[in-house]
């Protein structure tokens, strides 16, 4: 299992990527590589498989055909070391999913703690600083019941930071969240990616994806359109398909 | 839905913070069911059902022979701790009570943990042992244990005699254990989906998400259930009397036979139920409020 992949090599690679739910087949044939530091968003209409394609990544869901690399690991193998990938790979949801019975700091701490078997002081000193970087001071003992959606939303993020991955997954993490408080969280993702921190995001917020992305994929019916920088693909999108879709959301 | 709206000032079923400390019980609480007015309704219904039953006894029979209240009396201590030197009556039921349910929420547990298990062999046959348990009839499963168990245990030189009483309990432990299995089960399969693959994307493994993250949220869902399923074996253990362990019905039978009148046969039988309904009827009202609480408040 030794990875002899090296920096300049792209850090997600993938490859004619198959995936099907029973008869549905949801990804027809996916490729694309993520170089390390860059961020990258998947849109496309509800239904086309962003979401999928962003779980298979951390091995969420299985692919039936194609490969996928992690740091030139490949994912697709019954040989996986989940562990090892999913030390590398942060995820944050839509719903948050906090564990509802562990406060903010306790969420964050659990994994180091109990996964990396990390001692809980050194973790501690590590939870707060990121509980910090997500701008949550003082929130530290609070439940997720207790804190918004925007807030929830950046434990979840300061959660998945505690594991320090290399790439960070975010799946339409805006989308269940009051307009007020999304731009809380799309400012904490912002601070990431001027980090160097590799991230892939799933997203509606176009704006938020113009001024964020460095390479933006259009996805529908399960293969990818369309894709390129920001300024080509929302200026001179030349799909028809593409150009419908912005139609509708700009 | 009045009862549910608690702080939020709405009689909406919204979601409440989680309170930590919330299901704790304390003192104030019990005092709330004491002296609440349907528990004391109750107590003085059957209260004044037994005076009624006493005062037109005592009418009946003039002043012979002694009253039903001392005949009562006099027994009270038999029914309710055996006989000397021995160990039973009512303190028995609640013995075996206690220890069933120990047992039966110890075995469920893992019989629950078993039907959600992965391993397809192993959930299927927690499925099955769940169902045979579960719609056994209680009596026939005592019958049955009560004659497959042996009457004595061999180690080494050591005889060790199995009473009655604990092949009992063992018997009346199955029925819970298939009971609690399934609470489990149903508990475990309540918890949204997101909270395992948040933990799956932390690295958690089965193990680790299962005892960390899922079961400490299932406990709030599992405890009202767990509890009316006490209730229901505490009001089944008088079964126990039917295979002649010493139990409380088993004393009162005997008392009711040492005096020979079937006039005692009403008050006797009353007076045993209300202990069984000022140990039970606590829990239930509790049970309740418990459920209330937890309703909308997860």
């Amino acid at each position: 299992m030794t990875s002899t992949w090296t920096p300049d090599e792209p850090i997600v690679s993938l490859k004619d990527v198959h995936k099907s739910f029973g008869d549905l087949e949801v990804l027809k044939g996916v490729s694309f590589d993520v170089m390390k530091g860059e961020v990258i968003c998947i849109i496309g209409p509800s239904g086309s498989g962003k979401s999928t394609l962003i779980r298979c990544i951390n091995a969420l869901n299985d692919i039936q055909a194609g490969s996928i690399k992690v740091e030139g690991q490949e994912v697709n193998t019954p040989h996986l070391d989940k562990l090892a990938l999913r030390k590398k790979v942060g995820m944050v949801f839509q719903q948050y999913n906090l564990f509802p019975h562990k406060t903010a700091i306790e969420n964050v701490m659990m994994a180091p703690v109990l996964v990396l078997k990390q001692s809980p002081e050194e973790v501690e000193v590590h939870a707060r600083s990121l509980i910090k970087k997500v701008r949550l001071e003082g929130k530290e003992d609070a439940y997720p019941g207790e804190l918004s959606g925007g807030q929830q939303q950046r434990v979840a993020i300061a959660r998945s930071l505690a594991m320090n991955p290399d790439i960070m997954l975010f799946d339409e993490v805006t989308a269940a969240l009051d307009p007020e408080t999304v731009k809380e969280v799309l400012v904490t993702i912002k601070d990431l990616a001027a980090e160097g921190m590799t991230c892939m995001l799933v997203t509606h917020e176009m704006g938020f994806a113009n001024e964020i992305a460095d390479h933006i994929y259009f996805t529908d019916r399960g293969v990818i359109v369309e894709h390129g920088p920001p300024a080509t693909f929302f200026k001179r999108a030349k799909d028809p398909r593409t150009r419908e879709f912005l139609s509708q959301i700009l | 839905m009045k009862h549910l709206s608690g702080s939020t000032g709405t009689d909406l079923p919204v979601m409440l913070p989680f309170r930590p400390g919330a299901a704790t019980w304390d003192a104030r609480d019990w005092a709330g069911i004491a002296t609440s007015k349907r528990f004391g309704l109750a107590l003085a219904l059957v209260l004044i059902s037994w005076i009624l039953v006493d005062s037109a006894y005592a009418q009946m029979v003039g002043g012979k022979s002694q009253t039903v209240w001392e005949t009562l009396v006099k027994w009270t201590p038999l029914m309710m701790f055996g006989p000397q030197g021995q160990f039973g009556g009512f303190i028995l039921n609640i013995v075996v009570s206690f220890i069933a349910m120990a047992l039966g929420t110890f075995m469920g547990l893992w019989m629950g943990l078993g039907q959600v298990s992965t391993n397809r062999f192993i959930k299927r046959a927690c499925w099955i042992v769940t169902q045979l348990f579960r719609n056994s009839p209680w009596l026939v499963l005592l019958f049955y244990f009560m004659l497959l168990l042996p009457f004595y245990i061999n180690i080494g030189d050591t005889r060790i005699e199995v009473s009655g009483w604990a092949k009992a309990t063992f018997a009346l432990s199955l029925p819970i254990m298939a009971n609690v299995s399934e609470i489990v089960r149903g508990a475990v399969g309540s918890i949204p989906t997101g909270q395992w693959e948040s933990a799956e994307s932390l690295a958690f493994s089965r193990t680790q998400t299962m005892w960390r993250i899922i079961l400490p949220q299932c406990i709030k869902r599992m405890v009202p259930p767990w509890m009316n399923w006490y209730c229901i074996l505490t009001m089944s253990t008088p079964l126990i009397s039917i295979l002649g362990v010493a139990d409380g019905m088993t004393l009162t039978q005997d008392a009711l036979a040492a005096e020979g009148r079937s006039e005692y046969l009403i008050p006797m039988y009353l007076w045993l139920m209300s202990w069984f309904f000022i140990y039970s009827y606590p829990i239930a009202l509790w049970t309740r409020k418990l459920e209330n609480r937890f309703a909308v408040n997860q």
